[in-house]
């Protein structure tokens, strides 16, 4: 049975030209960028040129990226970085209720640190408005974090809005940028961030490689301390497979943006279709414009999402759900919780994230397998909701 | 500042980590092949008892009908109707065959089960499933329960030790 991936959120596969790239930097150029020998000397070229490769993508001078462990370390640093390297000046930081987990608990960490922060509320599309942003900043406040697309449900943020207000009252802005970095604008110049959180295990890089943009000047201390590494900001050995890999991935990306945005919205809207067509009480979770090509999330009222995801499964197509039955704090979803989904419909969420392998003929096979899987669901569920579905499907 | 930070354990205890979401080949073929669910609502009425349990951690619902053969304190006959993950159905239509088979199970039998009879017959469960999902046994006992109310038989109800 032909397996379909429909999980890139979660993780992409690595890219062969991207595997080709790095393969070298394992076992024969294997040298510690740091050590003064011919092999430390070639990896330490390779990892600067990588640097510039990047910068060269973001629009920002080499001195600006640096290289981290993850997209959660990326956010950890830049967060905590720059809340500390800041405390004199202010402890106050805005964040937003839809968060990835890396941001959301960083910040609960530096309340416990004796930092203030604001979760700004979303409308049910999971959009922040930028009017509260503005009023809920204070004189004591040093950093708005807030993300760029939502992993969940799509949603994209308005980032140059975000950024200009934050200029505005000389405010530090931190942007994860994680999903986005495949379909969006991630010139940092032109986006006007302060500080952006990439992660390579989302565009076709392996995992355990993440970046952080600063911009000359930011203040900022580390987290990880030790050898000195990355400026100072992230001790430790590079990972200087991981750093060409990230290098390629991202050029890669780049390049194929404009062509996987018109392909992959095309199938993204005929799969929304095709289910809200063919299964009842289909509500789309997101916006249905500002949203990410690749994102899908329904919510499929009266069954749970877990056992749609078994059902699914064993159809060979992986996807994932926003019901608590496959978290690991047993929760569920805090994203469609924030958007205002009622409980049930949250635990009745599912997620398709689209990517380079993905074609029409999987999006066919999805939307005609399917109904008959909610079809056997709904007849042993004693749940029926009562939301009225013309509320949620329009807007 | 002044405030302690929580200091996390080095080696948590945390069940949830590496577990995995593996599930036999028994607790499939319930998934799949449910037994015993209310295929026609109006047969509701057709029963003696009826319970139901709700889960606000996890988000499963269970509703449980039994229907008793009096004269020998036997369930002769059940039926459920889950909302939840894969091992919240199949636990449920695991039970409702321990329930029923060989003519059906005694009553005070029936108030035995436990979660691991279960989890034994499905072959196991994901040890994070465990405590979530298997609820089945607390609806069946509601069910009993209200055969007790419904037949005059109060003196049966043992307030649940859980």
């Amino acid at each position: 049975m032909k397996k379909i991936y429909m999980d890139y959120a979660a993780t992409t596969y690595v890219d062969p030209l991207v595997r080709k790239e790095m393969d070298r930097y394992f076992s024969d150029e294997f040298g510690n960028p740091g050590s003064f020998n011919s092999f430390g000397l070639n990896a330490k070229n390779a990892v600067s040129n990588a640097r510039s490769r990047i910068a060269n993508i973001l629009g920002c001078n080499d001195n600006e990226i640096i290289f981290t462990g993850s997209g959660t370390e990326s956010i950890n640093l830049a967060i905590k970085g720059v809340a500390r390297a800041l405390k004199k000046k202010g402890n106050h930081i805005i964040t937003q209720k839809t968060e990835h987990d890396a941001v959301l608990k960083t910040c609960e960490y530096l309340e416990e640190e004796g930092f203030e922060v604001t979760y700004l509320d979303v409308d049910r599309h999971g959009l922040i408005d930028i009017k509260n942003l503005e009023s809920e900043i204070k004189k004591n406040t040093i950093l708005i974090t807030i993300m760029y697309a939502n992993n969940e449900i799509g949603a994209i943020q308005p980032i140059k809005d975000i950024a200009r207000i934050a200029k505005k009252y000389n405010v530090l802005f931190h942007t994860d940028a994680c999903q986005a970095a495949s379909f969006l604008e991630i010139d940092v110049r032109k986006l006007d961030v302060d500080l952006m959180t990439l992660n390579g295990s989302k565009i076709y890089a392996p995992k355990g490689i993440g970046i952080l943009y600063l911009k000359y000047g930011v203040p900022i201390v580390p987290i990880i301390h030790g050898g000195g590494q990355e400026f100072g900001l992230r001790s430790g050995t590079e990972n200087v497979p991981g750093i060409i890999a990230i290098a390629k991935a991202l050029e890669l990306v780049q390049k194929e943006k404009n062509d996987e945005i018109t392909r992959l919205s095309r199938l993204r809207d005929m799969l929304i279709d095709g289910l809200q067509k063919n299964i009842k009480k289909t509500i789309l979770n997101g916006h249905p414009k500002t949203r990410l090509p690749n994102n899908v999330n329904v919510s499929i009222l009266d069954v749970e999402g877990e056992s749609l995801l078994m059902h699914l499964n064993e159809e060979g197509i992986c996807t994932a759900t926003g019901s608590a039955c496959t978290s690991r704090d047993l929760e569920a979803s805090h994203v469609l919780l924030a958007i205002g989904l009622p409980a049930e419909a949250a635990h009745g969420s599912i997620r398709f994230t689209l990517g380079r392998k993905t074609t029409e003929d999987d999006i066919k096979k999805v939307i005609s397998v399917m109904p008959k899987m909610v079809e056997t669901l709904r007849m042993i569920s004693p749940v029926k909701i009562e939301i009225d579905e013309t509320k949620w499907a329009k807007n | 500042m002044g405030q302690k930070l929580k200091v996390i354990e080095a080696v948590k205890n945390d069940a949830n980590q590496d577990s995995t979401w593996f599930y036999s080949d028994i607790v499939k073929d319930h998934f799949f092949n449910p037994r015993n669910f209310l295929k026609d609502k109006k047969d509701m009425n057709k029963y003696d008892g009826y319970g139901k349990v709700d889960n606000v951690l996890c988000g499963d619902r269970m509703d449980f009908w039994i229907k008793v053969d009096r004269k020998n304190d036997k369930i002769v006959k059940c039926s459920w109707l889950t909302w939840g993950c894969t091992s919240a159905i199949s636990s449920t239509s695991m039970l409702s065959e321990i329930v029923t088979k060989n003519g059906g199970m005694k009553i005070d039998d029936a108030l035995k089960i436990r979660p691991f009879d279960i989890v034994k017959r499905l072959g196991g469960l994901p040890k994070i499933k465990y405590h979530c999902s298997v609820l089945g046994d607390q609806a069946l006992r509601a069910a009993i329960y209200d055969y007790f109310r419904k037949s005059k038989q109060e003196n049966r109800i043992k307030e649940e030790v859980n």
